[in-house]
């Protein structure tokens, strides 16, 4: 933790893919199976998340010096329905047709379980900056899971990439849309929960996938020494 | 025994200055939104009652028409004691009119919708103002969702309401189907209304 650089690369690698809240935590599945059935809304919800992330991170983390040990988490809970409130009330006073299209799903992130885990794990031992930026990376890293996710059951489960992208970015959006199939062409079990699941598990299947040929090549590079995890402990 | 209870009164005093914090935090964003909120749901239901019937076939002002329906009627429509009728006005004579009507049956529970209907008897826009059928399935039937509450602009008096899988005209997404039945069906009762009340309506009385 002495090198200061390493440790915010540390942090951005650790969220956005060792400890991944969508593949590797698997924390927040609510939101993950919910929302992810196509791009934009999938898009939407993570940066709301990032954003209530990164704040009550930052926010558990100033407070961590006054909150005794075993009130730690009703103050936690507090902090964090307070400011999804508010992320909620000030969508729909100034982004209102986000919010007519997201509106079910904002409050829902006060049960997002990984921005609890985050409080409780990370920002309550940490200096308020290490906190508010490994907020924001476990944020955008459920963010790259809730799209990949979005992506793959949107494609297959209609057809299009990018479908209602009007929503998020105003009338221009329509022109992102990308109709790959016939207007009548539908999956639906991948519009359905069950396509989240299987989704779902492509997708972590395919991280192991490269995490081990990522390992292998390590190994490979550190040839002639004894391989370090083939050979069992001692 | 003292040290326990001299900890438990920290812990409780720490507790109650977080949630007066949270409070006030909480009362200062609402007093500072919720003037605009009103003004945006306003203003969408405005946009909405605006569209259930063509624009230029009515002068006065709709939102301002609105005239409470007969108890009866409202729970035949709504499904509740209160419901509003719009009557659209050219040149004094009554050129439509929007009902607050609901489905009752959605996949997701109660569906709000407003009917406008010309005065011939077509219906000519439906609007839904609120729903919770299932997003990404069910929520085609919002126009901010999928242009299928188009379909019915334009649709005659006696037109066969049902969805085309009961036998009927209108246009459905296989899977969820139960949303765009619980809105037909609702639309047909405020056309069956509409016919029935036609001669009172142009009095101006519902």
């Amino acid at each position: 933790m002495s090198n200061t650089p390493s440790v915010w690369q540390d942090i951005s690698r650790k969220g956005l893919w060792q400890q991944n809240p969508g593949l590797v935590q698997l924390l927040g599945l609510c939101p993950v199976l919910a929302i992810s059935n196509n791009v934009v809304n999938a898009l939407a919800l993570g940066l709301a998340t990032t954003l209530v992330t990164a704040l009550s991170s930052a926010t558990v983390s100033s407070v961590r010096h006054w909150v005794p040990h075993d009130i730690r988490n009703p103050v936690f809970i507090m902090i964090i329905a307070s400011l999804v409130t508010c992320v909620d009330l000030a969508m729909n006073a100034w982004l209102h047709e986000l919010y007519l299209v997201l509106g079910i799903f904002i409050p829902l992130i006060t049960t997002n379980c990984i921005v609890m885990a985050r409080a409780e794990a990370f920002a309550s031992r940490q200096p308020v900056r290490e906190a508010a930026w490994d907020g924001t990376m476990m944020g955008l890293g459920l963010t790259g899971v809730l799209v990949a996710l979005g992506a793959l059951r949107e494609l297959l489960g209609k057809g299009t990439l990018l479908a209602g992208a009007d929503k998020l970015l105003g009338p221009a959006g329509q022109q992102l849309t990308l109709q790959l199939a016939g207007p009548d062409y539908q999956f639906l079990l991948m519009l359905l929960p069950p396509g989240a699941f299987l989704g779902l598990a492509l997708l972590i299947a395919g991280k192991n996938v490269l995490d081990a040929r990522a390992r292998q090549r390590a190994a490979a590079a550190a040839n002639l020494a004894p391989h370090a995890e083939a050979s069992p402990a001692p | 025994m003292r040290k326990a209870a001299t900890q438990a009164r920290r812990s409780a005093l720490t507790l109650a200055a977080f949630a007066a914090t949270a409070t006030l935090l909480l009362a200062g964003t609402w007093l500072a939104t919720h003037q605009q909120v009103a003004a945006n749901e306003a203003a969408t239901r405005a946009a909405l009652l605006a569209q259930a019937l063509p624009a230029g076939s009515f002068d006065n002002n709709l939102a301002a028409s609105a005239v409470p329906l007969p108890a009866a009627i409202a729970q035949q429509l709504a499904q509740r004691d209160a419901a509003n009728i719009y009557l659209a006005r050219q040149h004094g004579q009554l050129s439509g009119v929007v009902l607050e009507a609901a489905a009752p049956n959605g996949y997701g529970g109660r569906i709000e919708l407003l009917v406008g209907i010309a005065r011939n008897g077509t219906v000519q826009g439906v609007r839904v103002v609120s729903h919770r059928e299932t997003p990404g399935l069910g929520d085609y039937i919002d126009l901010a969702v999928s242009p299928w509450a188009r379909q019915f602009a334009g649709k005659p008096a006696d037109s066969h309401w049902a969805v085309k899988k009961d036998g009927g005209d209108t246009d459905y997404v296989s899977g969820a189907t139960i949303s765009a039945r619980a809105v037909s069906a609702a639309v047909a009762r405020c056309s069956d209304y509409y016919r029935t009340a036609q001669a009172r309506l142009l009095q101006g009385q519902p």
